[in-house]
């Protein structure tokens, strides 16, 4: 079973969409990262939170037909990386479409949704998916 | 004056597969001591050991699988050192660097390196949640996605952007599995058509289950010796000529492309240089394909063929035979894919391959191997370029 710390601590991230952005290069992260990959020790202090606006467009997906068992119940859905206008690269499930609809390069939004049921006496946790646009 | 060169002398194997009869201390033991009886030394001559294992704490709930491994092997009143080393699916060829290493740093003569994973305990969608923790738990798998989803969306865009057919991909396992019906210790032995490579069920579109390696269980070993152990013994032996191993981002997304495998590229580069082969000097290489895709992708990031153009290798070049004959022992898919064994048993396949004892298999006048063993999605690859003697 879960503790709610796990969840808890990154909730804000995952309902809000937040990452960072390193001030000394203006690159933007999802998920959040204490270092730029970049600028190393120049980073130190200078990483802050960063609001992403949850528009973006599908770099690839997959239909998943064969899940873990906190997503039994959700199969066929559909996974995708998805890039983030300010940059990042997001992993996160598409919904709220017939998956023959989903595209390459076609444009989505954030939507705030039910993830995963940690077994059947736990805790429900939520996050961002994505729509079609 | 003695370089400070390693040699394999010795190599072991158990069966891969759903091995109920077997734990995972059984197939370690098996395996070690296969490898240890092969090499002809004896408990007083080994110096370490180094264990590969991927998922034990999650999926045995054992850990401390160095003391495991040597307390049943029956080791423990010497006191050998013997520690775990792990680096999720490259956990194998890690075990075989670190053990390469602390022999060139002079301070041991032999070391045995084995390799287990006992994962069949755990059936469908239990052992896909355990699986799946080799990719970012928190910002991938968190979300729903598994190892076959995240090689699915590499494929996906691969054939997307390079025009590449479905068919290319599945003339891996095709090639995977009639290499395996000459292997005994692999986990398949049917022979496989490219329609039923083709017409399996979906996993993760665009892949389907023939795309996808088994869940497995096995173990393999190997034993390796100094040169001034070759030299005091008279020994003959396949030697390391190249070691090399790299790390990329945890998650796909955040790498600057996607169906480029960073890792791979940056060890290969590594290990061909301190190896001084070239890429036509190989006689075949065992690659890491957990996923069809990967061994496409692989193919161009060791080397031996442009981004996007590995299509032109996988219909004919990669049979035993071909330009550059791909795993000769079936492979992840048909061999099977115990996790932390699997880099291990592909140096008993280079072993038997260098020795010209592969039977039914055997490459011919096969001199240089080289074996990948690759981590989750990329994120690690060890490369080992071997040569005969
Ligand atoms: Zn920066």
């Amino acid at each position: 079973m879960t503790e709610l710390s796990r969840i808890w601590r990154e909730t804000e991230y995952r309902y809000n969409l937040i990452g960072y952005k390193c001030k000394n290069c203006n690159r933007t992260y999802f998920p959040p990262r204490d270092i730029c990959p970049y600028c190393h020790r120049e980073s130190i202090g200078k990483m802050e939170k960063f609001k992403l606006s949850g528009n973006g467009e599908i770099t690839s997906y997959s239909i998943v037909h064969e899940s873990s068992s906190a997503f039994k119940r959700q199969v066929p859905y559909v996974m995708a990386l998805i890039k983030l206008n300010e940059g990042p690269v997001i992993t996160a499930q598409i919904v709220d479409c017939d998956p023959d609809n989903v595209e390459i390069g076609k444009k989505v939004h954030m939507a705030f949704r039910k993830i995963r049921e940690d077994g059947t006496n736990g805790i429900i946790e939520y996050g961002y998916k994505f729509k079609l646009a | 004056m003695l370089s400070n060169n390693v040699y394999i002398i010795g190599a072991g194997e158990t069966k891969y597969g759903e091995l109920w009869d077997k734990s995972l201390r059984n197939l370690a033991v098996e395996a070690g001591l296969k490898a240890i009886e092969n090499a002809g030394i004896y408990s007083k001559d080994i110096d370490a050991i180094y264990g590969a294992n991927g998922l034990a704490g999650t999926i045995n709930e054992q850990e401390n699988i160095g003391a495991l491994i040597a307390d049943f092997s029956g080791l423990s009143n010497e006191g050998i050192p013997s520690i775990r080393v792990e680096a999720s699916t490259a956990s194998g060829g890690a075990a075989l660097r670190e053990a390469y290493l602390s022999i060139k740093s002079g301070e041991y003569n032999v070391v045995v390196v084995g390799g287990v994973e006992k994962m069949t305990d755990i059936h469908g969608s239990d052992i896909i949640e355990k699986m799946s923790s080799i990719l970012d738990r928190e910002w991938e798998a968190f979300y729903g996605a598994t190892p076959a989803a995240m090689a699915a969306i590499i494929a996906r865009k691969y054939m997307h952007d390079f025009n590449v057919e479905k068919e290319a991909l599945a003339m891996v396992p095709v090639n995977d599995h009639l290499n395996a019906s000459k292997n005994l210790n692999a986990q398949y032995h049917n022979k496989l058509t490219l329609k039923q490579a083709m017409d399996a069920i979906p996993v993760a579109e665009p892949l389907n289950l023939m795309d996808c390696s088994p869940v497995s269980d096995g173990a393999a070993a190997v034993v390796l010796a100094s040169e001034e152990y070759m030299k005091r013994n008279k020994k003959e032996g396949i030697k390391i000529i190249g070691s090399a191993i790299a790390q990329d981002y945890l998650s796909v997304g955040s790498r600057d492309s996607i169906y480029t495998l960073k890792s791979t590229k940056l060890a290969a580069e590594k290990a061909f240089r301190r190896a001084n082969v070239k890429r036509d000097d190989i006689s075949f290489v065992e690659l890491h394909d957990s996923f069809s895709i990967y061994a496409l992708l692989e193919l161009e990031d060791l080397g031996f063929v442009e981004k996007g153009k590995a299509k032109e290798l996988v219909y004919d070049e990669i049979k035993t035979g071909g330009r550059i004959p791909v795993n000769p022992s079936g492979g992840l898919k048909a061999k099977g894919d115990p996790y932390g064994a699997v880099g291990v048993g592909q140096v008993v396949e280079a072993y038997l391959q260098l020795n010209e004892k592969a039977g039914e298999r055997q490459i011919k006048n096969a001199k240089y191997a080289l074996l990948h063993n690759m981590a989750g999605t990329g994120t690690s690859s060890v490369i080992h370029i071997l040569e005969g003697y």
